[in-house]
């Protein structure tokens, strides 16, 4: 009976669910290196390395509307925010998140919290006076769409093989200085190259390969909220609009220094290099046109007809 | 959402659950004869409209099939959170005719693939004080709530609780008071 016109991006799964695998396989290969590297401090660093990510997870609401000076706000207080999300969430059949504004003017929204039942969608000053209702619905419903896919928790497992290896890098930095004439440990034959050494190059292969590959799930999941909010508003050009007006004007103001535009494109090799490629590699959101691109499918997706809808007058009784 | 789908980011829209409005008649003979609520003959289906050509046709199909018995044609409304409210007016005494335009909507935007948009149905009541109810079905939940609105977007609470234990036997009733939303302003009520 109930037909849908959710098309299921098999591709997307695809691509998310090898990056998460190759997150994995890191993660297992910096413990084997552990182990074999310096067996004595490997569980040691394992453990406070989990710990810093649980925290990063747990108290990710507190911190986050900290760092970004947000208050709570109550439904009496923003009316029309906490109307949006309500039926957000209703429709979707989901908690109701809190909700925070923050007070800048730089136009942004946020979503964040352990859990669907502990989340707190944060929106800007900046972001309520530039987008229409209707592409701030668009905007919220795309928040709505991490909260659901608990994006927060996938992230801090993503990325905990880094936080770890982050950790080894500098304790290995320690090493460096203090404990080159270490006599303890596996120092007894001299042939080897010493463990801080190994363990500083261990840590900095995982750390690249462990950054680079957050990144693109990152931008992966950014993907998939995308698709879901636009899927739950049933306008994705709202969404589309709301992007283009945020990443327009995030994009026009400049950060190279007029003076040092024109200098440092003598010492290039090629001025084609500008450095998108490389920046598409390393940033969290993929591509306005490639997010755009996708709601224009979703567009399509939800125009086409469905054949054997109608019921006909007589169905109706 | 299950675990597996959240890590692969794969979402399924929340599918409309229709059965529990053909209910609605017998609930409204439990008010009339307990609590003196007399239906309005008013109710109305609430939506999100979905761009495209294909939800256009849906909704002038819709409108054109209830447009098509004798009495007053469906009016369309859309509110200020962008939400479209289908208003049917059929005879007070007739609530069954009532249900079974709301279902047919419902039926219709569902058939198209639209079902995820559905937001909630309402029906009205009345009794002799001029006190209003409606009663919203949430269609995610597949449940009913009462909704009593007074001036000034406040609501009483004391009715809508009466009203839960009245027509508990006869609706599955929204068992989680944080969603019993208020729809203030709604066409219908």
């Amino acid at each position: 009976m109930s037909s849908t016109r959710f098309i299921r991006d098999t591709g997307l799964t695809a691509r998310m669910t090898l990056v998460m695998f190759l997150l994995g396989a890191v993660f297992v290969g910096l413990v084997v290196a552990l182990m074999y590297a310096m067996p004595g401090y490997a569980v040691l660093i394992g453990v406070i390395g989990l710990g810093v990510a649980w925290a990063q997870w747990y108290f990710s609401d507190t911190v986050a509307l900290k760092a970004m000076r947000a208050r709570e706000v109550t439904p009496e207080e923003a009316p029309e925010l906490h109307g949006v999300i309500d039926r957000l969430c209703t429709m979707a059949d989901m908690p109701k998140p809190r909700v925070a504004i923050a007070y800048t003017d730089m136009p942004n929204a946020f979503a964040t919290g352990r859990s669907p039942q502990r989340s707190v969608v944060c929106v800007t000053t900046g972001i309520l006076d530039r987008l229409t209702a209707e592409e701030m619905e668009g905007v919220l419903a795309h928040e709505l769409s991490h909260v659901a896919h608990r994006d927060v928790l996938v992230m801090t497992l993503a990325s905990s093989a880094g936080i770890i290896a982050g950790m080894l890098t500098r304790s290995a930095q320690y090493g460096m200085f203090f404990g080159g004439g270490d006599r303890r440990g596996n120092n007894n034959d001299n042939s080897g190259p010493p463990f801080w050494l190994v363990a500083l190059l261990i840590s900095l292969v995982v750390y690249a390969i462990s950054f680079v590959l957050t990144r693109m799930l990152s931008r992966y999941r950014e993907l998939c909220a995308d698709r879901s909010g636009a899927f739950l508003t049933q306008k994705p050009s709202a969404l589309a609009s709301a992007l283009t007006k945020i990443s327009g004007e995030i994009a026009t103001i400049p950060t190279k220094d007029l003076r040092s535009a024109q200098t440092m494109n003598a010492f290039f090799i090629a001025p084609a290099l500008n450095g998108q490629s490389l920046a598409s590699v390393f940033s969290t959101h993929p591509p306005l046109a490639q997010r755009l691109e996708q709601l224009a499918r979703v567009s399509a997706e939800l125009g086409r007809p469905l054949d054997g809808g109608f019921p006909g007058p007589g169905l109706g009784r | 959402m299950g675990f597996w789908d959240a890590l692969t980011g794969r979402t399924k829209p929340i599918a409309a659950n229709l059965d529990a409005l053909f209910a609605l008649p017998s609930a409204s003979i439990t008010l009339q004869t307990a609590a003196g609520f007399e239906p309005t003959g008013v109710g109305s289906v609430c939506y999100r409209e979905a761009e495209g050509a294909a939800f256009a046709q849906t909704q002038t199909d819709i409108v054109a099939l209830l447009d098509a018995d004798e009495g007053p044609d469906v009016e369309r409304t859309t509110d200020s959170f962008g939400f479209t409210w289908l208003v049917s007016r059929q005879d007070p005494s007739d609530i069954s005719a009532l249900v079974t335009d709301l279902h047919a909507v419902n039926t219709t935007l569902e058939a198209q693939g639209f079902g995820p948009g559905l937001l909630c149905s309402l029906v009205g009541f009345v009794d002799a004080s001029g006190r209003r109810l409606g009663l919203v079905y949430l269609y995610k939940q597949g449940t009913f709530y009462p909704f009593a609105p007074q001036s000034g977007q406040r609501r009483d609470n004391l009715l809508e609780i009466q009203v839960r234990d009245l027509v508990k036997g006869d609706l599955p009733v929204e068992a989680q008071l944080s969603r019993w939303m208020p729809v203030w302003g709604a066409p219908g009520l």
